[in-house]
């Protein structure tokens, strides 16, 4: 089980010029914000469910920049559907990172069905996403970097996590149209 | 002898052309298959077909937040998979289009197209959505191209409505 929170800011640390990332509602984008402030970072503060799709729609629209995707467990088992139309539309340049707590843990730390029986690693590669797998020790921390900025996608990665509450840190606004103006200044037409 | 048959599909199309809307989505429907079937053998148009119309709307504000304009188009059903993504463009300020032939309110077959048919209008307004509405071939041009400029004119979203007495009521035969 990893620790999400250093690990995710590990990730990002350093982080070139040619990735965008996108964060799912919840604990994803707080994490997102501890790395500290960057243009080409889009938090979702709502909109359950949107942010996989969003993902993909940036990707297709930039072929030549990197997007990467932090969501959770419970953002990813809202967005079950995109899971096909991401294998079947292939961006080559989206990887999708569920940081997978097996819990809503925002809510009162429910379990979700990862917790169960569900795998998403399976579900990913079910659905036509071969380049899947879970990580489940952070020696595995060289092997995503290189998904994140090499690879050929799309790509899923499943980050076992533990089931902690964190502090909360938040964007620089809860406002999305100033989020999407800052975030598209880093976007060249 | 090849036929130029004048469709209204030909006109959404060359909206898209004109307003440099290169990104479709889509659950199908048998009123949009011309036109979807246009925008594939476009190959300046990306064309995503999704598995839930939902889908259709946070694929299109990332692709805006990417620098290109997108339209998604579905049936009157899939307006109601939508709801809550719809939050996503209006608090982001997000141009969002999306183009709704409609069931369940002219010479329709099959009753469970009604309920969703009835609200369609309903809950895109609910939602902020303007609304507009083509009933008649000559104007669909024309609507969706105000449609497509009020959104992204404005950052706003919009939907355009096709009715059903133009489309043309499927009709279904037992055996």
């Amino acid at each position: 089980m990893i620790d999400r929170r250093p690990f995710v800011q590990k990730i990002l640390n350093n982080r070139k010029d040619n990735l965008r990332v996108v964060s799912g509602i919840g604990t994803s984008t707080w994490d997102l914000m501890s790395a500290g402030d960057n243009l080409g970072n889009f938090g979702f503060i709502g909109a359950m469910g949107q942010s996989m799709p969003f993902a993909l729609g940036l990707a297709t629209a930039q072929p030549n920049l990197r997007v990467l995707l932090f969501t959770g467990d419970g953002d990813t088992l809202m967005s079950l559907g995109c899971i096909p139309t991401i294998a079947n539309h292939p961006v080559s340049n989206l990887t999708v990172i569920v940081l997978d707590n097996e819990s809503y843990v925002e809510t009162g730390s429910q379990p979700t069905a990862t917790a169960g029986k569900t795998d998403l690693e399976q579900v990913a590669k079910g659905s036509g996403i071969s380049n899947s797998y879970t990580v489940n020790h952070e020696d595995d921390y060289d092997k995503i970097m290189n998904t994140v900025y090499n690879e050929d996608g799309p790509s899923f990665v499943v980050i076992k996590c533990q089931a902690k509450a964190t502090p909360l840190i938040f964007p620089h606004s809860f406002d999305g149209s100033i989020s999407m103006n800052r975030f598209m200044s880093t976007i060249k037409a | 002898m090849t036929q130029i048959i004048k469709d209204w599909r030909n006109d959404i199309y060359a909206v898209f052309k004109d307003l440099d809307i290169t990104m479709v989505s889509h659950v199908p429907d048998a009123g949009h298959t011309p036109l979807i079937n246009l925008c594939e053998k476009d190959n300046e148009i990306d064309v995503v077909t999704l598995t839930t119309e939902q889908d259709g709307v946070g694929l299109s504000c990332g692709a805006y937040a990417g620098g290109r304009k997108s339209a998604l188009l579905m049936q009157s059903s899939g307006v109601g998979n939508c709801i809550n993504a719809l939050a996503l463009p209006n608090i982001c300020r997000i141009p969002f289009l999306t183009i709704v032939s409609m069931r369940g309110e002219w010479g329709e077959f099959v009753p469970w197209q009604v309920p969703m048919g009835l609200g369609t209008p309903k809950v895109l307004e609910a939602m902020d959505i303007k609304v507009f509405r083509a009933d008649y071939e000559e104007e669909v041009g024309l609507t969706v191209d105000a449609a497509a400029k009020f959104a992204f004119n404005t950052n706003r979203s919009a939907a355009v409505l096709l009715s059903q007495k133009m489309i043309g009521a499927k009709q279904f035969k037992n055996g």
